[in-house]
């Protein structure tokens, strides 16, 4: 069976990260409650004459993707996989409102076409003019490892060489402003907000784009093995431990194994508490890492944690602005990602040297 | 030939029936359900023909016994109807026994209540429940909630492709060891986000569609949803279960040529088609029946025919024709409906008739199946397309 | 005539999203499609919306819109024949 490797990495977030080493620009904004990407220079990735219909989304994807190539020094991949929560929401909205306020008059297709889910991983295929497999998954937090599970089994039998893999989504106005209303944004009001501590529910919202090109041999720019990738619709707080315990035994592996476990905090208080159990128990003696204060929270926010992971791995250095205990370890080999959202939709990823 | 993934369960909900012997029946007696359109309020209701599934939402909402505050959209409820009757169909009464995995798929989730209470959200408190189902996800995690499904769940959205890579998925999933057992199949409800959409792409004819018909003038939509149970060789063998047919071939391969329309020569669903006869070990020769995407759009029918006589190179092309003049285009879950309709053609030895079809297209020679035929069906065919190039082809056997 | 022409440059430019071409760029007789502007199938639907929602011609056909929008000239010569507002 082969396995499957990380070979190149592009990230576009609300942090500075498309053209840096890592996390060294990286600023925490404990007063916002709704996070933007810092955005590339589009010009420089995108023709103009392409990118005039391009929603946000999908220019974040084309640039992210196009520095994972690079990254990982290929031109192709035999496979596209995307996952995102809500697409290009920011479409959605424009072509609803239109059909709402026009009363189904003078609509043009083109937000239309974006509002599509799979536009974005269509649209990078259409680029690379790739031929390939290309698949899209929309199911909440777990979009993006659903791209990454099937992208691993692809490479595992043998039926791919190479993938890009990755998550987007992006923030539309109207859509915030029902998610507050849903009580899914946090208050304003209480800021300054802290992640680790919160007692409060709601999040702080975010948006990105992460790809990654996954590959079956190792090279010279390898950051990191994809071990295992779980997915779990449903579990209740007391059975987060016991799956955790499982899942790293079918790896042949226990938690003192792990070198660091990154975990999906986003201050809403109500389902922090998943994390929070492990963190007091099972992992008080493990380095524990989290970075929705950084990327903010979205349905394909894991992917932003994979490319954390990554880099510590690569470059062997844990950046104090992850870090949420004080537990350190000479090496970071072994690392392990555990997100949900709400309760639902729990992902278990591991990563080794 | 390789022996592929066991079928043993399907549930079936569209305009020509609420269960996979009412959808058999249509089929059979040309019962075809392109109607007016009327459970959505539409300016466009006086033009547009659909296929529409003729139950009301509160007739669903009694159907799944749901609660007063339950916040399902049609698209979800349609989906956890025709799944119920999937994992009953299969005698699955353990729905955990087994690692059991749902895939599901929709194109635009709960859009139909989105569209009904977008600017009345913030002056109605009691439809707020309603904003989170706008997630595509949402109606997955609804239908895993109705079977009691605990472990690995996910939705794929990739337009009018979209039920066709659930199944992919779940077949892969299955032949990995990753999974016993798998829910495959995928739900969209009409609405008017959809409507619309196509309607600004032109797409949409006035009159009944007519695939592969020189004079046709673009597709009816519907709405439907469709669900099988594809169990892993060791399930079938410990339970003796009967085994419908076989998922043997699935090919998926980007035409990468424009955001909504197909290249000339089909590029996207050769490869794909390709792919799948290799996936099966197939020749296309062991064909008996094709059931082609045949949207009856222009655009598709040609490219679609290209492809095909690609294939076929100098060899005839089986008998092969479009079930959506009886059910209408119903995106996300066409290849969810097709895939029942595929199992059933090879269960009963029929191929189903081309309704509407007048004149060959004059690009090529190739004229579909306009009436019912009874033969022996061993292998069947089914193409779906997508927006974004994406293109799937499923191959399905007789056990 | 050459109001309207110029109407219709800003129309297309504002439209389409030709952030880097400006009226003066383009040319009464330059085609819009394929080599000269570069628009698409998708570009002509937009076209179509704007012949219905400013000016009050529909075209039921996209096929139609081929010989009408071939160049501003052609779509201003059309634009004036048929205008019903």
């Amino acid at each position: 069976m082969k396995k499957t490797y990380i070979n190149g990495v592009g990230c576009i977030s609300a942090q500075k990260t498309f053209d840096t080493i890592f996390l060294e620009e990286a600023v925490e904004n404990n007063t916002e409650t709704v996070l933007s990407v810092n955005a590339p220079v589009y010009k420089d990735y995108i023709a103009p004459a392409a990118a005039r219909r391009m929603a946000k989304g999908i220019k974040n994807g084309i640039v992210a993707s196009a520095l994972a190539l690079k990254d990982a020094n290929s031109e192709n991949v035999d496979a596209i996989i995307t996952g995102t929560g809500l697409g290009c929401i920011e479409d959605s909205e424009k072509f609803l409102k239109n059909i709402l306020d026009n009363n189904e008059e003078f609509l043009t297709p083109t937000s239309f076409i974006q509002s599509t889910h799979n536009t974005v991983g269509a649209q990078i295929a259409l680029n690379l003019k790739c031929k390939g497999y290309n698949f899209t998954y929309v199911n909440g937090a777990v979009s993006f490892e659903s791209a990454l599970l099937d992208a691993k089994m692809q490479i595992e039998n043998d039926e791919v060489n190479s993938v890009l893999a990755g998550g987007i989504d992006e923030n539309g106005d109207y859509t915030i402003s029902l998610f507050k209303l849903a009580g899914r944004v946090k208050n304003e009001l209480e800021q300054p907000f802290n992640f680790l501590t919160s007692t409060t529910t709601g999040a702080v919202h975010g948006e990105g784009a992460v790809f990654f090109v996954l590959e079956n041999e190792k090279k010279d720019t390898t950051y990191a093995q994809i071990v295992d990738v779980e997915i779990k619709n449903n579990l209740e707080e007391n059975e987060i431990e016991g799956e955790i315990t499982a899942f790293l035994k079918t790896n042949n592996l226990q938690v003192s194994d792990l070198d660091a476990v990154i975990l999906g905090y986003n201050s809403d208080a109500k389902f922090d508490s998943y994390y929070k159990n492990t963190a007091e128990n099972i992992f008080a003696q493990t380095p524990q890492l989290y970075y929705k204060h950084l990327c903010g929270e979205y349905d394909t926010a894991s992917a932003f944690a994979l490319w954390t992971a990554s880099k510590i791995i690569k470059t062997q250095e844990v950046p104090e602005i992850l870090k949420a205990n004080s537990v350190i370890r000479p090496a970071y080999n072994t690392i392990l990602l555990y997100n949900q959202l709400s309760g639902k939709n729990h992902s278990f990823t591991l990563l080794s040297k | 030939m390789k022996k592929g993934v066991a079928i043993t369960g399907m549930g079936i909900i569209s305009s020509i029936g609420n269960s996979v012997e009412e959808n058999f029946d249509s089929l059979l007696n040309e019962k075809l359900a392109i109607t007016r359109i009327e459970h959505i309020t539409t300016v466009h209701a006086d033009i547009i023909k659909v296929g529409e599934i003729k139950k009301t939402n509160s007739e669903l909402v009694d159907d799944l016994k749901l609660t007063a505050e339950n916040n399902f959209s049609r698209t979800a409820m349609i989906g956890a109807y025709a799944a119920k009757q999937a994992v009953k169909n299969a005698g699955i009464t353990s729905i955990n026994e087994y690692r059991t995995g749902l895939i599901s798929a929709t194109s635009v989730g709960g859009m139909d209540m989105t569209e009904k209470h977008y600017y009345d959200y913030f002056t109605n408190p009691e439809l707020v429940k309603y904003i989170s189902c706008h997630d595509g996800g949402d109606v997955a995690d609804k239908i895993a909630e109705e079977l009691g499904i605990k472990g690995l769940v996910t939705t794929i959205s990739t337009a009018c492709s979209s039920a066709a890579n659930s199944i992919m998925l779940g077949a892969r999933l299955i032949k990995s060891g990753k999974l016993d057992r798998v829910i495959v199949g995928g739900t969209d409800a009409l609405a008017k986000f959809t409507i619309n959409g196509f309607k600004t792409l032109m797409i949409l004819s006035d009159d009944y569609n007519k695939p592969f018909d020189n004079n046709r003038k673009g597709l009816n939509l519907g709405e439907a949803a469709a669900y099988l149970v594809l169990e892993s060789d060791e399930v079938v063998e410990k339970q003796n279960k009967k085994v419908l047919a076989r998922v043997s071939g699935y090919g998926n391969a980007n035409d990468a040529f424009h955001q909504t329309a197909s290249s000339e020569n089909g590029d996207g669903a050769y490869l794909a088609m390709k792919k799948a006869f290799e996936v099966s070990g197939l020749k296309p020769s062991d064909i008996d029946y094709i059931n082609v995407h045949g949207t009856a759009t222009p655009n598709n029918d040609l490219s679609e025919g290209r492809a095909i006589l690609r294939i076929y190179e100098d060899e005839k092309v089986p008998d092969f024709s479009s079930t959506k003049p009886f059910t209408g285009h119903t995106l996300a879950a066409a290849a969810a409906i097709e895939a029942v309709y595929s199992v059933l053609a090879i269960q009963n030895g029929v191929v189903y008739p081309n309704l509407n079809f007048e004149t060959p297209m004059e690009e090529f020679d190739l004229k579909p199946h306009t009436s019912l035929k009874n033969k022996n069906i061993e292998h069947v065919l089914s193409n779906s397309f997508g927006f974004g190039g994406n293109c799937s082809t499923l191959i399905f056997s007789k056990s | 005539m050459e109001a309207l022409k110029a109407e219709l440059k800003n129309k297309i430019i504002a439209t389409l999203n030709l952030e880097d071409i400006a009226v003066e760029d383009i040319a009464d007789n330059d085609p819009l499609f394929g080599d000269g502007l570069g628009l698409d199938s998708i570009d002509a639907l937009e076209l179509i919306v704007i012949l219905d929602k400013d000016y009050g011609i529909k075209l039921v056909d996209p096929k139609e819109g081929k010989t009408i929008f071939q160049s501003i000239e052609t779509m201003a010569a059309y634009i004036s024949a048929n205008r019903t507002k």
